[in-house]
């Protein structure tokens, strides 16, 4: 069979043993080849259980093959907002009833939308495989430009986001140079738990900036504390850790200072 | 098998669930409504509704398609019939190859809500490129799709200065027969194995072995080319091989085709061709370097040809003045990234060649597609295909004689679609331009003198660079009154993509230096930016650059035309920090420079009561099949709704030459006027009948009506003429031009068009980013034949200008796709005022000047102009691209 959309998990494994290629929404599949994809291909949309949100007490568990309309659609808590623009950013809307957030992870591009949201969230990303799943720090998984932590037999099954990481309200910075169908140049997620007119805690981080999305301890730690002058100490925080690149879309410095500046607006939106 | 439901009726096909959804749609269920732009997912264009949701059918395995319900273009749900009526109303579809992705991504926002707003449909379609309309009439169509109103037909002799909808309209929100829609049963499909390096030698391997391989039915290298392996838009520049013998010269051209059999998998990999790079020149100093190797033996320094306006003394008149200033500016390669890839099917018709694809040039491509080939004119045909975008590069043959020559060798239809990254690698590109000089003025701002040098990436072969070179001279004063100057254009051959012709034909460059100098002279003089270039504009009696004495001058008033808008604009602009208001002109002649340059149209009234227009002007788009047939109309004195078109196909419809230097409603216009007022000349003979007579069709007989007497010619009596009518008329117009002296005086164009934009735009401080508000363009267009087509081409060239500007850059091997590739989208095109100003030309036809290459001229230097304004940063390079707008602003550029 060259090309498997199975109903059952358990179909899945014996297809990846075989070597087939992996396909969920085929927005990245598809770019690239002929009238059809060559080679067998095991597709994961029909498989239950992994499209749609759903909450307990865990937390939200995001299906791998969820669409990003679907994501943009759903009612989530404020923490989850910065997710939810990015749903609205990525390609046109063709895109986003199409693609899935499972592969924009697994597709690993350092320009990855659903990333720096994600990151903010404290996502995990939750792999089976025959022998069980397991669950590993998005932060981990993502090990480079089209390098991520899925070992031979493995799929991504679902995002999961921890319930502690669903306090208070996130914002997500997009910058390209046009308005709609953009790689970003760069962009940025904030999520800030605010209590008695302080930042309690912040997560930040920061994609198309280095070979993976980054969270930004130093930002973070920065951002702790009155919520009166939060967007200059983002600003003047320590944003070292981002790698730039010189590429078409912009230089190294620029995409530095990009950061910050998106960094901070998004602080100021999430205030 | 897979099932699903396809407009309401079920199909079931037996493919591969891998297969792409577009794919199934288009070749195994003849559905070929649904385009393919790019099979990326980065144009939309293949966009249909699954299950109620919009996706990129050439994203989608039709393994997910099982099941569920797809709705394409041909589909008649009541929110597509809406948009259909909508989109023809409003002018929506220009070329027509992004109307079905855009009907179907409106159609799924109009289910969820049925009065979208601005901000609702320019979302829902932002995943959908246009590059003719510049989207403001299809965002006005999507937020107006409400059930039809009666649509305006106007009686005879008043088509003119009317809006009607486009005549082809029907088609093209239908969705149009493109260059890859046709295909006979049976066609080889053909593969271009194509250079991956700039500049290599390669030899081949055993291609006999590849050619026996099953499903291959034919290779194909320059060996096999029977005629002339050279071609030129410019025939005696001829150099360009259809199929390149070693050495190949730039990174897409074509080594060897492939023709496979139907139905097998049509792949190159393996393909026996060994390469052996050889170091490439890719820049013109290098080019130009002493002892740089030459591209074309014959062409000392790789110099194709140089350009020379001389008029006066440029030097003593800059000395003598009291202000000058001095500048560089630099320009990016521009792809015309039409959404329709070039494609087409040739078949042999016993003797004859015939070739249906898109183009702009249907005479021109039979011509150099004979000589290639080795075949006598009469037997290649030309059927030109519904076009889905040109911009000047469909004017270059492609395909043509690639799949003429399989066609000819193998005696089967031979069909060729190429991919996006084919198309925008092999094809040809705007000239980068490296350009210097001075302008001056005198104490109280008036103009002084200019000189002018440009330099020319204009690639690995000739292609329109000869047209470039001398066109930027003629052109670089602006509209305005320069009494000494010097310009040369040099272009210069380079191993880089082939420079040909973008609409403007350099000129958008040209201006782009100027128009940002004359900011600056403005400054120093103390003026105005506005009244500086006011005080300064050419007006009727003045002479050109060219020493030509001027009539019908539309750039006074034009630019009178912004002042309310310009005054309120600084005032805007005033209000804020980060806000700019710029402003730019443009001026172009009509037609080729100082060259022949005639068209012919036919027009015919059949036995039965039939009028049939030939009407060879290609419409790729810009709206010739509507204007030709207006103007014919009122000529004859018929409404325009009561004539047959008959298309550019060279078998059938005279030569009216080529779509290019927005000569078609001017030249083809006026052969138009001349066919029609002979036509009606012949019946009020028939009738003796006097000038002021009136026609009125009816079947097999026409009644003359002069007064009170009424004759009626019954067409069944009169002799069949030669060209098969009851009586017809076949005019041609050739505009009145001279050839340029040694120091380029002379009359290069009867007829020139005029032009200014103002544009409202703000700098985002921090990240160097642009947000335009408004753009305002006046046109002097002498008369406007049709005004929805008029600002349908003034929106579509500020969508270019935007690009041009702001974001596009070719870089060969790096942005050969439509991601890395920017060309404005729904959001980026600001609201656009058009005001169409009608200062009769007494040479165009009912006083119409060409329109279609003057409205991206002045977009991108007002753009410029206005970041200047808004933060003080002086960009001398396009595009603008944030990285760059924050340098400038920073000092760093």
């Amino acid at each position: 069979m060259d090309y498997l959309r199975p109903a059952s998990l358990s179909e899945v494994f014996p297809a990846l043993a075989a070597g087939a290629r992996v396909l969920a929404g085929g927005t990245d599949v598809y770019p690239g080849q002929g009238a059809r994809i060559a080679g067998p291909v095991v597709d994961l949309t029909a498989l239950p259980g992994f499209r749609g949100i759903t909450r307990d007490a865990g937390g939200l568990r995001i299906g791998a093959c969820t669409r990003w309309t679907d994501l943009a659609e759903a009612a989530l808590p404020p923490a989850c907002a910065a997710l939810q623009q990015a749903a609205r950013q990525v390609g046109g809307r063709q895109i986003q009833n199409a693609g899935t957030l499972g592969g924009n992870l697994c597709n690993a591009s350092p320009a990855a939308d659903g990333v720096p949201p994600l990151l903010a969230l404290e996502a995990e990303v939750e792999l089976v495989s025959v022998t069980g799943p397991r669950r590993v720090p998005l932060s981990a998984f993502l090990l480079g430009p089209r390098k991520v932590d899925l070992r031979p037999g493995e799929v991504l099954a679902a995002v999961c986001v921890p319930q502690a990481a669903l306090a208070g309200v996130s914002a997500f910075e997009k910058l390209g140079a046009r308005a709609y169908l953009v790689i970003s140049i760069a962009m940025a997620a904030v999520r800030l738990e605010v209590a008695g007119g302080a930042i309690t805690r912040a997560a930040v981080s920061v994609g198309a900036c280095g070979p993976v999305a980054l969270r930004l301890a130093p930002v973070e730690a920065a951002l702790v504390g009155p919520v009166q002058g939060a967007v200059d100490r983002a600003r003047a925080a320590d944003f070292s850790a981002l790698s730039p690149i010189d590429d078409v879309r912009a230089t190294a410095a620029y995409r530095r200072s990009a950061a910050v500046e998106l960094v901070a607006r998004a602080v100021g939106r999430c205030l | 098998m897979i099932r699903f439901r396809l407009n309401g009726k079920d199909v079931g096909v037996d493919a591969p669930g891998g297969e792409r959804l577009s794919e199934v749609l288009r070749e195994r269920l003849g559905a070929r409504g649904t385009k393919v732009g790019c099979d990326a997912g980065d144009c939309g264009a293949c966009t249909v509704l699954m299950d109620g949701r919009s996706v990129c059918a050439c994203l989608v395995p039709v393994a997910q398609a099982d099941g569920a319900e797809i709705v394409t273009v041909e589909g008649e749900t009541p929110e597509l019939l809406r948009l259909k009526d909508a989109f023809l109303r409003h002018g929506a579809a220009q070329c027509g190859i992004c109307t079905p992705g855009m009907l179907i991504a409106g159609a799924e926002l109009l289910v969820r809500t049925p009065r979208p707003s601005e901000a609702e449909a320019m979302e829902a379609l932002g995943g959908v490129l246009c590059r003719c309309t510049g989207y403001r009439k299809i965002l006005a169509a999507v937020c107006d799709a409400t059930p039809a109103g009666a649509t305006e037909a106007p009686p005879a002799g008043q088509a003119v200065g009317c809006a009607i909808a486009r005549l082809d309209g029907a088609a093209k929100v239908a969705g149009d027969v493109f260059g890859a829609d046709f295909a006979p049963e049976g066609a080889l499909i053909v593969k271009a194995v194509r250079s991956p390096h700039a500049h290599a030698e390669f030899g081949f391997g055993d291609l006999a072995a590849w050619a026996a391989r099953p499903g291959v039915a034919g290779v194909f290298t320059a060996a096999d080319i029977p005629g002339r392996n050279a071609f030129s838009v410019i025939p005696p520049f001829a150099d360009q091989p259809a199929i390149a013998a070693s050495p190949a010269r730039f990174r897409g051209e074509c080594v060897a085709l492939v023709a496979f059999e139907p139905g097998a998998e049509a792949r190159l990999d393996g393909f026996p061709v060994s390469w052996t790079e050889i170091p490439p020149l890719l820049t013109p100093a290098e080019a130009e370097a002493d002892g740089a190797p030459l591209l074309h033996p014959d062409r000392a320094a790789n110099l194709l040809i140089e350009g020379r306006v001389q008029k006066g003394d440029a030097g003593a008149a800059l000395a003598a003045s009291a202000h000058v200033v001095e500048g560089r500016f630099t320009t990016q390669y521009v792809e015309h990234a039409y959404i329709e890839p070039e494609a087409g099917v040739a078949w042999m018709d016993g003797d004859t060649l015939v070739i249906r694809a898109c183009t702009q040039a249907p005479g021109m491509d039979r011509e150099d597609t004979a000589l290639i080939l080795g075949l006598p004119l009469e037997r290649v045909r030309i059927i030109p295909s519904a076009v889905g975008g040109g911009f000047g590069s469909k004017l270059d043959i492609s395909l043509q004689p690639l799949i003429g020559l399989v066609a000819l060798k193998t005696g089967r239809p031979a069909r060729m679609v190429y991919s996006r990254g084919e198309s925008m690698a092999s094809t040809t590109k705007r000239h980068p331009a490296e350009m210097t000089g001075r302008i001056g003025c005198d104490a109280q701002g008036r103009i002084t003198g200019l000189d002018f040098e440009g330099r020319f990436n204009t690639g690995a072969y000739s292609s329109w660079g000869p047209t470039v070179a001398n066109r930027v001279p003629v052109h670089v004063s602006g509209p305005y009154r320069t009494p000494h100057i010097t310009a040369r254009a040099r272009a210069v051959h380079t191993h880089g993509p082939v420079s040909g012709a973008f609409r403007g034909f350099g000129v958008p460059q040209g201006a782009l230096w100027q128009e940002t100098l004359y900011d600056r002279l403005a400054g120093q003089a103390g003026l105005d930016r506005l009244e500086f270039r006011i005080l300064n504009a050419l007006r009727d009696g003045d002479a050109s650059a060219t020493g030509q004495v001027l009539q019908a001058v539309g750039i006074g008033p034009c630019l009178e035309a912004l002042r309310p808008r310009w005054r309120e604009a600084l005032d805007w602009a005033a209000q804020a920090p980060g806000r700019g208001v710029g402003v730019a002109s443009c001026w172009y002649g009509c037609g080729n420079t100082a060259l022949p340059n005639p068209s012919t149209i036919r027009i015919g009234l059949t036995r039965a009561g039939d009028i049939v227009l030939h009407q060879g002007a290609t419409d790729i788009g810009q709206g010739s099949n509507t204007v030709i047939a207006q103007i014919a109309a009122d000529a004859l004195g018929v409404p325009v709704h009561a004539l047959r078109l008959l298309g550019g196909d060279t078998a059938i419809t005279p030569d009216a030459g080529k779509t290019s230097a927005s000569r078609q409603t001017y030249v083809s216009g006026k052969a138009a006027q001349k066919a029609g007022g002979s036509l009606r000349a012949a019946l009020l003979r028939l009738a003796n009948a006097g000038q002021g007579a009136t026609l009125t069709l009816a079947p097999g007989k026409v009644t003359v009506t002069e007064g009170a007497t009424r004759r009626v010619i019954d067409l069944a009596t009169l002799p069949t003429d030669p060209r098969g009518y009851a009586v017809s008329a076949e005019e041609t117009y050739d505009p009145p031009t001279t050839k340029l002296d040694a120091n380029g005086q002379g009359t290069p164009y009867a007829v020139y068009g005029y032009g200014a934009q103002l544009v409202e735009l703000s700098v985002d401080p921090a990240l160097g980013t642009v947000t335009l508000h408004r753009i305002t363009a006046a046109h002097d267009v002498g008369r406007a034949i049709n005004p929805q087509l008029v600002t349908g081409q003034i929106e579509g060239g500020i969508a270019q200008g935007i690009g041009l500007a702001l974001m596009e850059d070719y870089l060969s091997g790096r942005t050969e796709n439509l991601h890395d590739y920017l060309i404005p989208t729904t959001g980026d095109v600001p609201p656009i005022d058009s005001l169409i100003l009608e200062i009769p030309d007494p040479e165009g036809p009912f006083g119409a000047k060409g329109l279609g290459e003057h409205v991206l001229i002045p977009t991108a230097p007002a753009i410029l102009n206005a970041i200047r304004h808004a933060t003080g940063a002086s960009l001398t390079r396009t595009p603008a691209l944030p990285h760059r707008i924050l340098a400038a602003l920073e000092g760093r550029e």
